[in-house]
């Protein structure tokens, strides 16, 4: 083979050149991209601290909603939304995990089984509003729930059962198989397997899981405004605790409520700046509350990959 | 064996065995339980909205409901022409995606062959981040922070529009097409990688001429589980792009899509069984029959590529 020429040589180099100058470009244009997300984040949060600084008082945290938006607070708001949460959770998390724990240990290979993977899969991508719609057809006038705490908990749960069944289906599918020998071995059965190994190891993938459902469960507007919450709630529902015996109670399910998001919504509809002004304030608890859980759980995951090597 | 241990021993071991069989037997019927009420829920969907859209078409035929081109179904002269929030859901699912799809694919092409372990581990959680914030606080940030924004580009641009509702709405869903889109490029073998490397191709080459064409139905599948999102997404749409019905195809006029039409009925107080109730389950079936396919499609071909390699 004859070699190449010197002024070949030098057309190589220069074409090689240039191709690694779009390279570098393009890895620029990736970062660039990623800045623009979490620009993004840092906008919307710094904006609404902005906008929401001055409203960011204790009284905030203490007033009900008012007419006079100097006076209004976010009490109903975040009182509604915890008490929701507890339905949400007390409900998705026991209903997610024992599918997962039947789909990933128990399911025989059959086409049920099949159906209800795919089934749960399109779950996970139905849109929050029908949800809505279904709780207002189903639990508000089927079952006669009403538009109560129970009502908002119960959609909620739905909604997040797909995250918990797969944030589970993934935590036990990392467990090694030479646990479960080890255990069969000893003559455990399949629950006790269950119970005493795969629920324990896989407890930490299941948890950070609900985290995330939870997240995205307290920021959840739609489906909630659809079942008809109201927009303005000037009372507390009955504490759950009480100081006289049995000292829990349960007349605060069926109670009217509003939630953080709902609040915000309503606030940010109005068209005076200082109603928007409390919108901004009671956005920044609300966004500070799904950061501070996603961090947990994202933070969580990572010690989780770190410390584990089965 | 000890015949003394046989005689009473095996007999209570034995009983012990039966009675772990039926409740090993009664667990396993309550996880199946557990697992079936993902069936009841999609019956319960299916079933509610079927039902209340049949009452709602007989009052409304299927012809005038697909082609009328009012949408005023709380006035005297009432019309149902879906086609009208069809338009702004098009509009702002449209915007978003073009703002999205760009975005999200550099995105999964950077972090699936340039990017470092390292910038992995800091990029990722920064989009999951993104996709876990509360779609009512970007409701707040289009309206109140991208609009003026625009209006300073556009002066005439109206308080609610479809453009800034979109865009925030784009930014929402990069996570979602860079997630998907990125799984399916490292699914990709490495042997094709280094074929083409070692024909002295570069990354960026790599990246557009073998990776992307080989993991070409993943990518698909982000972009079409995309835009089932955008379609479904309520808030953002509710609070910045105005609830008025508004037969457009103009991204900077405000108009209602399906979703926000029906938070603003919800908002109302619509008796139960009237008409008007009957309509916002009508727009949720269309919504639903759309999210579906969408759904459905994206699937298919994420399926497909995890069977290729």
């Amino acid at each position: 083979m004859q070699p190449p020429a010197p002024s070949d040589v030098a057309l190589i180099r220069a074409d090689i050149t240039r191709r690694k100058r779009w390279d570098l470009l393009f890895g620029l244009l990736g970062v660039l991209a990623l800045a623009l997300g979490l620009m993004t984040i840092t906008a919307l949060f710094v904006n609404m601290l902005i906008d929401g600084w001055a409203r960011l008082t204790p009284e905030f945290f203490t007033n009900f909603p008012s007419r006079r938006a100097g006076q209004a607070g976010i009490l109903s708001a975040w009182v509604g939304s915890l008490l929701v949460m507890l339905v949400t959770a007390s409900v998705a998390v026991p209903l997610g995990v024992a599918a997962g724990i039947w789909l990933e240990e128990y399911a025989p290979k059959h086409w049920l089984t099949d159906v209800i993977e795919i089934n749960i899969n399109n779950l996970a991508g139905v849109p929050s509003i029908i949800y809505g719609l279904l709780a207002l057809g189903l639990f508000v006038y089927g079952f006669g729930l009403g538009q109560s705490i129970r009502t908002a908990g119960l959609t909620l749960a739905l909604l997040i059962l797909p995250m918990i069944i797969v944030a589970t289906r993934e935590a036990i599918r990392g467990i090694p198989q030479s646990i479960r020998e080890g255990a069969y071995a000893l003559g455990a059965t399949r629950w006790q397997m269950v119970k005493h190994h795969l629920l324990p190891y896989s407890m930490p993938g299941i948890f950070t899981g609900v985290i995330i459902g939870m997240a995205r469960a307290i920021g959840e507007t739609a489906p909630i405004i659809t079942i008809g919450a109201l927009t303005f709630i000037a009372f507390l529902p009955p504490a759950p605790v009480t100081a006289t015996p049995p000292f829990i109670n349960f007349d605060w399910l069926p109670a009217p409520f509003t939630v953080m998001p709902i609040q915000i919504f309503n606030w940010t509809s109005r068209p005076e700046a200082a109603f928007q002004q409390n919108a901004a304030a009671a956005g920044v608890i609300l966004v500070a509350m799904t950061l501070f859980m996603n961090g947990l759980a994202i933070w969580l995951r990572y010690r989780l990959r770190k410390n584990i090597k089965w | 064996m000890n015949s003394s241990l046989s005689d009473s021993g095996v007999s209570e071991r034995l009983a012990r065995k039966a009675s772990r069989h039926v409740s090993e037997r009664v667990i396993e019927a309550v996880l199946f339980a557990a697992a079936a009420v993902s069936i009841f829920v999609t019956l319960a969907i299916v079933f509610i909205l079927v039902r209340e859209s049949l009452s709602f078409f007989q009052h409304v035929s299927i012809v005038d409901f697909l082609t009328d081109t009012q949408w005023t179904p709380l006035f005297d002269d009432a019309h149902f022409g879906i086609m009208v929030l069809l338009s702004g859901t098009a509009v702002s699912s449209m915007v978003a995606l073009a703002v999205a799809i760009p975005l999200g694919t550099t995105i999964a092409i950077f972090l699936s062959e340039f990017a470092s372990q390292r910038t992995r581990e800091v990029a990722k959680p920064i989009l999951e981040l993104l996709a876990g914030m509360p779609t009512v606080v970007f409701g707040y940030f289009a309206l109140l922070f991208v609009t003026p924004l625009l209006q300073r580009l556009i002066p005439e641009l109206p308080g609610f529009n479809l453009l800034s509702a979109g865009l925030v709405m784009g930014i929402m869903i990069v996570p979602i097409v860079s997630s998907i889109s990125e799984d399916a490029m490292r699914a990709v073998p490495m042997a094709l990688r280094e074929g083409s490397y070692a024909m002295g191709a570069t990354r960026l080459q790599t990246a557009f001429h073998v990776v992307l064409p080989a993991a070409v139905s993943g990518v698909g599948a982000a972009y079409i589980l995309g835009i089932a999102r955008a379609v479904g997404e309520t808030m953002i749409l509710a609070i910045a792009a105005g609830m008025q019905p508004n037969l457009t195809f103009d991204p900077r006029e405000p108009a209602a899509t399906i979703t926000a039409y029906i938070v603003q009925v919800a908002l109302g107080d619509l008796p139960h069984g009237s008409i008007g109730y009957q309509t916002i389950f009508a727009a949720g079936l269309t919504l639903m029959l759309f999210t579906l396919t969408f759904n459905i499609l994206g699937f298919w071909l994420q399926r497909k590529y995890r069977e290729r390699y």
